[in-house]
């Protein structure tokens, strides 16, 4: 057959495509559980670590049950949604609805008789979406630790607000100023004075992603107030 | 290999597709192909690696594919029939590490874009795989990308060590503490790093003495 002929070169192209995807779609399904596996698990390390407790990816199934005590799923006046399992909100499609639709997923810790509060973050990065956790001691003020993770940021750069370096920046600072006002932590450019309890220095050459973990910070937290007024 | 053909696996002909992509015919500094990536990834000397290993794997298997479907695929298509192998390539590695091997498959999520569109990659399928056997054009593979990755680790030694002060993520010039007193190394007598070197143009900076370097010293690449 000839190889410059329009019939060959569409018989060519479908059977091209139809193999690739195939193959692909195959793959992916059969790699799916295992997959979903990891990121549960991954997601059971990232909210331990911020309340210290820092273990292997294998070993965070277990270790979650003994530490998480509640896992509550808010609305936005604060009330407890019982019908909705927290551990399945994903905020990704949460952050796209209004807030009053929303729910929230708090989980609260307890960790040598203390009781901590891990509040999960979802926000936009320069390149891709970003997210962590932050974790409030029990006057649900002071930062006990803060966990972050993006899914395209530049390496070196951006890609730095997943390092220990960056995240415990965020210890001991506090969310409310004297005045019981709620300030949140900024990533503050050029660095933070010392003694600033609500600013965290920011990533050179990364102040968009930066900024963006700023907004996160500020924009989530704020939706627990009501629920942080109550109890 | 061609029947009737009777050269060796190494012969002079095909040690030259692994060696003259190291200096002679480079693809980043002669050809100037992939400064993309190099601009982007070079911040850390381990980056860099994985970015190597991965262009690598997609540009020898992806050379071998074409190379072997080279006398089916249609002309006027062959470019597209190219980015789908890659492309067939890169997710096929991206999902298999999610399941298997997590840790990687996160630090190589970065890059998955940047190897689809890397130029080295379309411009061997098109240049080399097309019209040479799959035993040349794996050849030709490991050769451009050792010539890619040599050019992405030096690049990267020197934005990460002048950059960040660290080498594989280790602070290979001390500590740099708060203040002089609590840092210890070359930190401790004042030094400081440079901003500059972690921003893309001293990437392009690099590359250019690079470049200065290599023409100085390789007399094949003077120009008249």
């Amino acid at each position: 057959m000839d190889r410059n002929s329009n019939l060959y070169t569409f018989i060519f192209a479908v059977i091209l495509v139809v193999g690739v995807a195939a193959a692909l779609a195959f793959t992916a399904t059969t790699l799916k559980p295992l997959q979903a596996e990891n990121v549960r698990k991954e997601k059971m390390q990232n909210i331990l670590s911020t309340i210290g407790v820092n273990v292997s990816r294998d070993e965070a199934g277990v270790q979650f049950m003994d530490f998480v005590k509640e896992e509550l799923a808010l609305n936005a006046d604060g009330s407890v949604n019982e019908d909705v399992d927290a551990f399945k909100i994903e905020l990704m499609k949460e952050t796209k609805m209004p807030k009053e639709e929303q729910a929230f997923p708090l989980y609260i810790a307890e960790k040598d008789g203390k009781k901590f509060y891990v509040i999960p973050l979802f926000g936009a990065g320069l390149w891709k979406e970003i997210w962590g956790y932050i974790a409030l001691d029990d006057d649900k003020n002071t930062i006990v630790g803060a966990s972050f993770d993006h899914a395209g940021e530049t390496a070196g750069l951006g890609a730095e607000i997943n390092q220990s370096w960056y995240e415990d920046q965020y210890i001991g600072k506090t969310i409310f100023d004297e005045n019981n006002n709620f300030v949140s932590v900024k990533a503050v450019k050029g660095g933070a004075k010392s003694g600033d309890m609500h600013g965290v220095d920011a990533i050179s050459g990364g102040t968009i992603t930066s900024d963006g973990v700023t907004d996160m910070v500020t924009e989530r937290l704020e939706n627990y107030l009501p629920y942080f007024k109550n109890n | 290999m061609m029947a009737g053909n009777k050269e060796g696996l190494f012969s002079q002909k095909n040690r030259r597709l692994l060696i003259d992509p190291l200096d002679d015919d480079n693809p980043v500094t002669v050809q100037v192909l992939g400064i993309c990536s190099a601009l982007a990834i070079t911040v850390q000397l381990k980056a860099a690696f994985v970015m190597s290993l991965a262009v690598m794997f997609v540009l020898v298997f992806g050379n071998l594919i074409i190379s072997l479907m080279r006398n089916l695929i249609p002309n006027r298509i062959r470019i597209i029939v190219q980015l789908i192998v890659v492309a067939f390539l890169v997710i096929l590695v991206d999902q298999v590490l999610k399941a298997y091997s997590y840790d990687i498959s996160k630090q190589l999520s970065v890059f998955v874009g940047l190897i689809i569109t890397n130029c080295i990659i379309m411009g061997r399928f098109e240049a080399f795989a097309l019209g040479n056997g799959p035993w040349r054009a794996i050849l030709d593979g490991v050769g451009n990308t050792v010539g890619y990755a040599i050019i992405l680790i030096v690049v990267s030694f020197f934005r990460e060590l002048l950059g960040s002060g660290k080498l594989m993520g280790y602070e290979v010039l001390g500590h740099k503490g708060k203040s002089i007193a609590e840092s210890t190394g070359l930190y401790h007598y004042g030094y400081e790093n440079n901003g500059f070197m972690m921003l893309a143009p001293m990437a392009l900076i690099t590359v250019g003495i690079y470049i200065w370097f290599q023409r100085s010293k390789n007399r094949k690449l003077i120009e008249d």
